[in-house]
């Protein structure tokens, strides 16, 4: 039975199709995934952050119930591969060499030594415990400006710490004027704000913990694996393994999350596919959560220093800024390029006639970085967004009026940046007009001057945040310029079957964003079908062979566009077959809603109707092939630039130092929008990953290297309860350099919000003489800063000893409080 | 290995386990009720909800052994013959879940929740699910769809373990 | 993660119980409703080589009225005692801990003798059965003792019940009447406080006539607030008095430094919580 398709699918806000399994259990993670004969991994972690390895004595371990294998690095060869770096920023880039498995010497607190092979999870666990590592520590790199000093090194063979400096300049670029001019001018004339900001290391921790199957027992390897980039794992794996690409096949089952998390080649997935190979038998390894916190990836972790040019009446002149990120242990698979994501948003929707950005990355002895949701761009949108009200309370306006003075007007698109990307479209007057009107914002700063004139401990601070990102990742050419290893296209097919249903493939790999309901509701639309008879696969390379997965707002602007092209081949040929069975010439078909019709007459078919056809094969044009079948891979030939803006309200107990969020506003641009339910969930969400780093996130390390907050008892996600509802709308200002005018919503909640929050925090306190509270805003930075105690120092090294087994009386008995 | 046997979403089932068995892994590697999911080690995430007796439980911080003799429902027993829990329902209607990871747990929470207080206030949501962790949703439309559900009156519609 | 190889009982008595831990001593580790424990036994800090459950002792659960006292059973869920009437009307400041106490999940399973015998400074039982003058009853294979709430903690995790003794019953003296607040001060609901103040007051006539006062995390244990106790006595419950008592709410104190604030940090954050949970269990 094929159910009726209604006029226009884009812009419903359709339930989605993913959620029925989902919400009765039925899923298939790939941790729920068990094969005959299926072997488990237990992984030995070095608790030092950097130590030779004196010796591993595997005996023991060896003789425990049902284990199979105990193996090391020196165990294997080639065969384990390495994890690749797929981005060398520049080509002197110092890289160290990242074997999953190093036999020699670790370079982080969490790094694998040995691995366990044994018949369950349960005494793989057991037997690891019996594996014993003599250490012989090494100082550690731990501090990122010490580390960029070569005080301490992290790779003592390499000689350095210092692993790449990025930089464009205006001035050499052509894109714009010489900064130095400009900052000088404005010492002389006009205004410089320079500023430091620190981006604090984050962890992702997405909700489900990465787990990885490994299945040797067919003529091709296949590797289930909780990612969000099947195909680029493919390809690392043939790439460093030795196995023919032909021969392997990965699949990402129902994965749970990943915010760029997961968005990388780990050595938990190339062990198991090591010891896969090695054993015969298919191998499964989940980890723990506290294993996921402390080896997964991290994200942020910079300092910014930052000098801003700008006239006395606050048009800005020229932006300086220097860069210090920590790449971790090592460079991971997009880990260098990560803050160059970011160079080209510094500028955000002003127009700076003079720009110089400039990037060193550098080696620690820490858990190593990458993309975690909005990679680059929050960090720079941070620093211009705060950067622009510290400008504001220079001259004396308001924050808004300050923006407006300097932003790109709407009707100046397209516009060329003086980072030399050209903004196709946008109006971020309209944006702040509406967001403006929703969030009460005369109302609000009257309160707020009225709680500063009666003296209220309850003061309250407006923060604003106009944002824009650069997202629908990538033009191939400009990422082969950035020496980018790969292109930025992305694969789509559309596949006619017999029964008129329509099953679609994308490169993208979702795990959360919906795209088997966003991307039925394009082809509904382009085909004329019913949006419950397509099927959109996905996440298998065998299935969708093809593609470039899923990460930085790119699925729906690059996969959405490759799907529209693929249907549109679809419709194209089955045109000359409607012709043909209809009798009537190619030049009198149309195509509408569905229906091949011949002009002028009442005469049509179904596009589901000539699929049967064409399956028949009975009645086919001569020389066509029975196949109605296409696919198409869509390489971009721009970014897409959403924008926003974004208001927040923000209470302030001066007595506690306890931030309390009364109002949160936004709107955003991201072009048209397919599904406006979906949508409003990537801002929600997005809005709460930003404001958590503003407010209560932070991977902290102690003085020894290790991650104090390795547990979700310390590292603060937040619950429903510290979180509010939030008013959202949208303008719309389509992107005009593909058919959909779709921008990308899955990384603004989260570049938007952070500065928006901080932003209001700090205009609370400006009052006292605040200019800055770091991140994340801790009552007690806050309460510091109240008392003139600066914007606050690190955080302190160490967990409430509620899991602390060096504490006395863990023995007595139990209790509740977890 | 000690003997339980226990009512798992309406069904008698008896094994012997190891006491260090988790009843999250029990209900996972010994049922096959993968819909029950393990996301920490803390007992802070709560996806691993399920009821116990009727109530809501951690089933990560609560061993096989202690759940000798209980009734236990998981996601997978909500539904009843074919139709879905208001709460289940509620989620998919107001887009409260994402990735899908923590919405087993979060869903059993919410019945648990609204079988408590079937008219909550939204704080009483937010606080209610204070034990739940999602990453995606922002918890907006999750709160919504609690409230979607208790219009409906969830409490009385469905079976509630 | 799953804990390491442990064998399990779970005797049907008390004496059963303590027969077990006879038994098997050191290597044994009573498990109440585990909220605590399972995690500590899951990331392997702990391995004991017996769990001894209390589960199954049925005559440990439950609230009853014992004239000047009402009694917990150690062995009753937190989600019982918060909505006991019995707890609620003589002992308000224990129903007021017990609403936010780790979260709903948690108290549905977690006991009130189990946290209190786990001792962890953070935890939310500790100040308000302090501030009541509560009594723990303890059971050994002597017999039964009873240890006042000022000497039962002794150190972070560490409380007087013996390597061979159970927590049976915590005996609480009736404050029926009083005003209670229990004020937590936290940076995501799901977690322990940084510092707590646990506020019972009777107030006669616009006066403080008593007032009884415990501190959360300011210390390696419970801690009374002595000096904020004494000061409020025969004040107005005004703002003013009770800031001015308030004041003196970090005298005595040692509390930690860690990753959600500094030990001075601490200090000032009880002075202003305790006028807060004063001035509420007030209700001023």
């Amino acid at each position: 039975m094929t159910a009726t398709a209604v006029d226009h699918e884009i812009g419903r806000d359709r339930r989605r199709k993913e959620d029925q399994r989902l919400i009765t259990g039925r899923t298939r993670w790939t941790d729920n995934i068990v094969l005959p004969g299926m072997l488990h991994l237990a992984m030995v972690r070095s608790p030092f952050a950097h130590a030779n390895i004196a010796s591993i004595d595997t005996s023991e371990a060896q003789q425990a119930p049902n284990v199979i294998a105990v193996l090391t690095g020196a165990d294997f060869g080639d065969e384990l591969g390495v994890c690749i770096n797929a981005w060398p920023i520049t080509p002197d880039q110092v890289t160290p060499v990242h074997s999953p498995m190093p036999s020699d010497r670790v370079s982080f607190a969490g790094e694998i030594v040995a691995v366990v092979v044994a018949r369950s999870a349960a005494e793989a666990r057991d037997a690891a415990e019996l594996v014993e590592v003599e250490y012989d520590e090494l100082p550690a790199a731990l501090d990122l400006k010490e580390a960029a000093a070569d005080s301490v090194l992290a790779h003592p063979d390499l000689g350095t710490n210092k692993s790449a400096l990025w930089v464009f300049d205006s001035g050499e670029a052509g894109t714009g004027g010489n900064v130095e001019d400009a900052i000088g001018k404005a010492r002389a004339d006009g205004i410089v704000i320079e500023r430091e900001y620190r981006q604090q290391r984050l962890i992702p921790a997405f909700m489900e913990p990465r787990s990885v199957v490994v299945d040797p027992t067919g003529e091709q390897l296949v590797m289930y694996s909780a990612t969000q980039i099947p195909h680029i794992l493919r390809f690392a794996l043939a790439a460093t393994t030795g196995v023919p690409e032909s021969k392997i096949r990965v699949i990402a089952p129902d994965v749970g999350g990943g915010f760029g998390g997961k968005l990388q080649v780990t050595p938990e997935e190339w062990i198991a596919w090591a010891v896969g190979r090695r054993v015969g038998k298919p191998v499964k390894y989940t980890e723990t959560r506290s294993e996921s916190l402390m080896s997964g990836h991290h994200g942020r972790d910079q300092w910014q220093k930052l000098t801003l040019a700008a006239e006395k009446d606050g048009t800005v002149t020229g932006l300086k800024v220097e860069l210090l990120a920590d790449l971790g242990a090592y460079v991971a698979i997009v880990g260098g390029g990560v803050p160059v994501l970011g160079a080209f948003m510094f500028n955000a929707i002003y127009k700076f006639p003079a720009y110089h950005f400039a990037c060193q990355t550098v080696l620690t002895n820490k858990t190593w970085t990458d993309a975690y949701r909005g990679a680059g761009r929050p960090e720079a949108t941070y620093a211009i967004e705060r950067l622009m009200d510290e400008l504001a309370a220079e001259v004396g306006v308001d924050p808004l009026e300050v923006r407006e003075k300097n932003w790109i007007k709407h009707e100046e698109f397209p516009f060329t940046t003086v980072a030399g990307l050209e903004y196709d479209s946008g109006n971020y007057e309209a944006a702040t007009a509406k967001a403006r009107q929703m969030f009460g914002y005369d109302e609000l700063r009257a309160e707020q001057m009225a709680r500063r004139a009666s003296g209220d401990p309850v003061q309250l601070g407006i923060g604003v945040s106009t944002f824009t990102e650069m997202c629908g990742l990538a033009p191939s050419r400009v990422l082969g310029q950035l020496d980018y290893g790969a292109g930025g296209w992305e694969y789509a097919s559309v596949r006619m079957l017999a029964t008129g249903k329509v099953e679609v493939t994308t490169g993208a790999s979702a795990h959360g964003q919906g795209h088997e309901t966003a991307f039925s509701q394009i082809v509904a639309d382009r085909l004329g079908v019913a949006f419950e008879d397509v099927e959109v696969l996905h996440g298998d390379t065998a299935v969708a062979h093809k593609g470039l997965d899923t990460y930085g707002s790119r699925s729906l602007a690059v996969g959405g566009e490759a799907l529209v092209r693929a249907a549109d081949k679809v419709v194209e040929k089955a045109k000359p077959i409607a012709a043909h069975l209809l009798e009537a010439s190619v030049e009198d078909i149309d195509f509408a809603g569905g229906r091949f019709s011949v002009r002028g007459t009442d005469q049509g078919m179904a596009i589901g109707e000539i699929a049967t056809a064409v399956f028949a094969a009975h009645n086919l044009p001569d020389g066509v092939e029975p196949s109605l079948d296409s696919d198409a891979t869509y390489d971009p030939v721009n970014f897409s630039f959403p924008h926003g803006t974004h208001l927040c309200a923000i209470e302030v107990d001066t007595e506690t130092g306890a931030l309390k969020m009364r109002k949160y506003v936004c709107v955003d641009d991201v072009g048209n929008i397919i599904n406006p339910l979906i949508v409003s969930g990537q801002v929600h969400g997005g809005l709460v990953q930003g404001i958590a780093q503003a407010l209560w996130e932070e991977a902290v390390y102690d003085d020894s290297g290790t991650l104090v907050s390795g547990s979700f008892v310390d590292y603060l996600l937040p619950t429903a309860a510290d979180t509010i509802s939030f008013d959202i709308d949208h303008t719309t200002s389509p992107a005009t350099t593909h058919s959909l005018g779709v921008k990308g919503v899955g990384e603004a909640g989260t570049i938007a919000s952070t500065p928006a929050v901080v932003n209001a925090v700090v205009d609370a306190l400006r009052q006292y003489g605040v200019h800055d509270i770091q991140m994340p805003c801790t009552p007690e930075r806050v309460w510091r800063a109240i008392q003139g105690g600066g914007a606050g120092g690190s955080t302190e090294g160490a967990a409430m000893p509620h899991f602390d087994p060096s504490e006395p009386g863990q023995d007595s008995t139990e209790g509740a409080g977890a | 290995m000690t003997r339980i046997s226990l009512t798992v979403d309406g069904a008698t089932v008896a094994d012997d386990v190891e006491p260090r068995m988790l009843l999250v892994q029990y209900l996972r590697e010994r049922l096959g009720k993968t819909g029950t999911v393990i996301g920490c080690d803390t007992s802070n995430c709560g996806a691993c909800t399920v009821h116990l007796d009727g109530q809501s439980v951690k089933s990560c911080n609560v061993l096989a052994v202690q759940a000798d003799g209980a009734t236990v429902t998981t996601i997978e027993g909500l539904a009843q013959n074919g139709t879905l829990h208001p709460v289940q329902e509620a989620f998919r209607e107001c887009h409260g879940l994402q990735c899908g990871f923590c919405t087993p747990g979060m869903i059993m929470q919410s019945v648990d929740l609204l079988n408590n207080n079937p008219s909550p206030s939204e704080e009483e949501i937010r606080l209610g699910l204070e034990g739940n962790l999602c990453r995606c949703t922002g918890y907006h439309n999750i709160v919504r769809a609690v409230q979607h559900a208790a219009a409906q009156g969830s409490s009385t519609a469905g079976a509630t373990s | 993660m799953i804990p390491a190889q442990f064998d399990y009982v779970a005797p049907a008595s008390v004496e059963d119980a303590l027969a077990a831990l006879a038994e098997h001593g050191d290597d044994a580790k009573i498990i109440a409703g585990g909220q605590s424990l399972l995690p500590v036994l899951r990331m392997r800090l702990n391995a004991p080589e017996w769990i001894i459950d209390l589960g199954r002792i049925e005559s440990l659960r439950g609230v009853r009225d014992d004239g000047d006292s009402i009694v917990i059973g150690a062995m009753t869920p937190h989600s019982v005692v918060g909505s006991d009437p019995l707890v609620a009307e003589h002992a308000t400041l224990i129903t007021r801990a017990v609403e936010h106490l780790a979260d709903a999940q948690v108290r549905h399973r977690g006991t009130f003798g189990g946290a209190l015998a786990h001792a962890d400074p953070a935890g939310d039982l500790g100040a308000p059965v302090r501030a009541l003058g509560a009594s723990f009853v303890i059971q050994g294979p002597g017999g039964t003792r009873t240890v006042s709430a000022d000497d039962f903690f002794v150190d972070l995790f560490e409380t007087a019940i013996g390597d061979d003794e159970i927590l049976t019953e915590v005996r609480v003296p009736k404050h029926t009447g009083w005003g209670a607040h229990y004020e937590k001060f936290v940076r995501v609901a799901h977690q322990w406080p940084i510092v707590a103040v646990a506020a019972t007051v009777r107030v006669e006539g616009g006066t403080i006539a008593e007032a009884r006062i415990g501190l959360t995390n300011m210390g390696s244990t419970p801690l009374r607030a002595a000096a904020v106790e004494a000061a409020l006595a025969g004040q107005p419950a005004t703002e003013a008095a009770v800031r001015a008592a308030a004041a003196h709410a970090a005298e005595g104190t040692h509390p930690p430094s860690d990753l959600n604030g500094d030990a001075d940090y601490r200090r000032h954050l009880a002075t202003v919580i305790t006028r807060r949970a004063v001035l509420a269990a007030a209700g001023a």
